[in-house]
């Protein structure tokens, strides 16, 4: 039979069971639209297709299926560019297509026409432009393949409109064969005893974990382990949720933003288990003297992530849950002991906490979300204090219920992920808790959480500040607020104007039955919530110094 | 310490600089690079010579591996291994000094490929350290115009690093 290349494209998603896309339309997909048009395949239509790939994105995270976003040639393909970079540096499935300019128009600086295979060459796991329509099926069986096995990341396929308006007797694509993409899931014997010895030898564990553990879906693994040795367990900002955060044995998170409790464990402890986690410059701070006395059992699906930032001395490279999963049975029970009387102490010590003063504490807000929710929201944050706050007090007890921007740190992630996290758990509740200023850069959304009756919250902790900015002037810069003030519009009737619900609190006492007004109302709500304006996430590292040197 | 890496690709459009790409954003450094197809034509091979240590060999290894397009990496430093270089100089030279030119030629088993009013062309073949001394002794003469190709190597022996074969088939 015969089909368009628009036409084995939507034929393609099918077959990989993509239910959903996130896109806009324009010149060069036009052919793609139009086999869209009588597909069985939901497509949600953003307002700027930013917001499309950090859809994909929230979607792909809360679901764990690949997220699917679609754009047109130039301007609509660099669009993209930061939501895909936002993916791989968070490791997330998702495939992106992109239209080209017709071939035979192709590096003639042809109008809308972009280099997007060249421009997202370093922030794609791979990439494809599709030369011949031939080649277009196993492409995107390929594309999917890639994205969604191994360490996750983004795909790219650019579909010149000769090629999704040409025509092919459509051949089925048979199975993927790339010999040079053979990800490896299963640890070896070696390493996996020699790992199990040097954790049974073990005085002072800590378990670090990363956003691996929830990739590979080994929360279970993880917390058996946990159990088993009585190790305690601090997660990356990508990790929470990987491990219970209202478990005895969780530190919270590590590094710069890290408690004290987990910071001093790492920096005491004689091993540390890193469990699909990276050891990224914010979590470990100064590379040569992060864990100076610990020995280091790497498992990572990735083997360059062995060795790149801090040595491993017992290296397990496979897919997290398989290796736990090959790594317990060679484990005894421990007992606790003094290590983990001395974390307890910590804890009581140096617990997360804030000073109360009158005015509404972006603190209080976030536990007042935790408490309207019974912890059960899904959570998308913005990047900045809020994201800390945010990290800091709601309790994460499941997997996928915390969606951040960690590796590229993307001021106007959380809206959109939102709404792609709303579109896959349509009946669960969503906060996207926001900053000022990050609410800002993809506030055009609204319309999109209104156009699909999306009923995502949107809790915006408002200091008329960028706050961390501010911040670290405040503490770096000799208090010089240099361009981080921000005038900012009339959110409440921002809200209004897109149709959706606006909320202004400015007072404690007013706090829950704003959320749960918010909680019950079946619309997108934006919480304007006026908070003190100068508070400070601490405790925190300075950059560049060890994990001990905390300040606040 | 320089590495030399034989490095198979999937002979597709872009794998070039995707190399490239990686080396650069990774702050890697490429003393030469040398691509062309192989024995079967969906596959290409590059020889790669970077200079660094232990860490950034891991790291360049680890990441290059990362690639779909690339299929095999061997590092044949430490091995037993042929390697080559081509290199073409246009020497200034009066046709009264040909003679000389052909007997430094000669010395490096190196031929004369072309011959104009006042230069001749010379190619020479051999490792890295034979076509630098080449070069050196031309020098005096005036050298015009100096093309490499860069460095290609392969295993001695029934050793292979090509797609099938192993490199430790003794």
């Amino acid at each position: 039979m015969k089909k368009s290349g628009a036409e084995i494209l939507v034929q393609g998603l099918m077959d990989q069971g993509v239910d959903t896309i996130f896109g806009y339309p324009g010149g060069a997909v036009l052919p793609i639209y139009d086999a869209l048009y009588d597909a069985n395949i939901k497509h949600i239509l953003t307002r700027h297709e930013q917001g499309a790939a950090h859809a994909a994105d929230g979607y792909a995270r809360a679901s764990g299926k690949a997220g699917v976003c679609l754009a047109t040639s130039g301007p609509g393909a660099t669009n993209l560019v930061t939501g895909i970079a936002n993916a791989y540096m968070d490791s997330v499935p998702m495939v992106a297509f992109t239209g080209q300019v017709a071939q035979a128009l192709l590096g003639r600086d042809s109008f809308q026409e972009a280099d997007i295979t060249g421009i997202t060459l370093p922030v794609t796991k791979h990439n494809y432009i599709v030369k011949d329509i031939r080649d277009l099926a196993m492409i995107i069986k390929e594309a999917f393949h890639i994205a969604t096995t191994g360490r996750p990341g983004p795909v790219l396929v650019d579909i010149p409109r000769d090629i999704s308006g040409g025509e092919v007797e459509y051949k089925d694509p048979g199975p993927v064969n790339l010999p040079g993409y053979r990800p490896v899931l299963e640890g070896t014997e070696e390493q996996l005893n020699k790992a199990a010895a040097a954790i049974l030898a073990s005085e002072r564990p800590v378990i670090y974990a990363g956003g691996g553990v929830i990739n590979s879906g080994a929360h279970e693994e993880l917390k058996k382990l946990a159990e088993l040795l009585v190790a305690p367990v601090t997660t990356t900002l990508m990790g929470l949720g990987g491990f219970p955060g209202d478990h005895p044995l969780f530190l919270g998170m590590l590094g710069m933003h890290g408690s004290r409790y987990a910071n001093y464990a790492v920096c005491e402890a004689d091993l540390i288990i890193a469990v699909g986690a990276r050891f990224d410059d914010r979590v470990a701070g100064k590379f040569d003297r992060f864990a100076p006395g610990a020995r280091i059992i790497h498992i990572d699906i990735d083997p360059a992530e062995i060795g790149k930032n801090v040595r491993a001395d017992i290296a397990i490279v496979g897919d997290v849950r398989v290796v736990l999963n090959q790594l317990l049975p060679r484990l005894q029970a421990k007992l606790p002991g003094a290590w983990q009387e001395k974390i307890d102490l910590w804890k009581k010590e140096y617990p997360i906490t804030y000073v109360e003063n009158g005015r509404l504490k972006p603190q209080q807000v976030i536990r007042e979300i935790y408490n309207v929710t019974g912890g059960k929201a899904r959570i998308t944050t913005e990047v900045g204090q809020h994201q800390m706050w945010a990290a800091h007090y709601y309790t994460f007890t499941r997997p996928r219920s915390f969606i951040s921007s960690g590796g590229l740190g993307t001021m106007g992630y959380g809206f959109p992920a939102a709404i792609g996290v709303q579109v896959a758990c349509p009946d669960e509740v969503v906060f996207d808790i926001a900053g000022d200023g990050s609410i800002q850069m993809n506030i055009q959304e609204m319309a999109t959480a209104v156009n699909y009756n999306l009923p995502v919250n949107v809790a915006i902790l408002n200091n008329g500040f960028l706050g961390m900015v501010r911040q670290w002037q405040e503490l770096f810069y000799n208090r010089r607020y240099s361009y981080t003030e921000l005038i900012n519009p009339d959110f409440v009737k921002l809200a209004e104007a897109y149709g959706a619900v606006g909320l202004r609190v400015d007072k404690a006492a007013d706090l829950k039955p704003a959320l749960e007004q918010a909680v019950r109302t079946n619309r997108p709500v934006v919480l304007d919530f006026i908070i003190d304006r100068e508070d400070n996430v601490l405790p925190m590292v300075p950059p560049g110094e060890s994990l001990e040197n905390m300040i606040g | 310490m320089r590495h030399t890496l034989a490095v198979l690709v999937e002979n597709n459009p872009g794998v070039l600089a995707r190399v490239a790409g990686l080396f650069s954003r990774r702050g890697f450094n490429i003393d030469s690079l040398a691509v062309g197809r192989t024995e079967r034509p969906d596959v290409s091979r590059m020889t790669i010579v970077v200079e660094g240590d232990d860490r950034v060999l891991e790291q360049v290894t680890k990441q290059l591996h990362k690639l779909v397009d690339v299929i095999k990496i061997n590092d044949i430093t430490p091995d037993e291994y042929v390697d080559r270089e081509l290199v073409l100089i246009k020497v200034n030279c009066e046709p009264a000094r040909r003679g000389e030119i052909m007997q430094v030629a000669d010395v490096f088993r190196a031929r004369i490929v072309d011959l104009g009013r006042k230069t001749v062309t010379v190619e020479c073949t051999g490792n890295e350290g034979k076509i630098n001394a080449f070069e050196e002794s031309l020098r005096p003469y005036g050298i015009k115009e100096l093309v490499r190709t860069g460095k290609i190597a392969m295993l001695r022996g029934n050793r292979s690093t090509s797609l099938d074969g192993k490199k430790d088939d003794e």
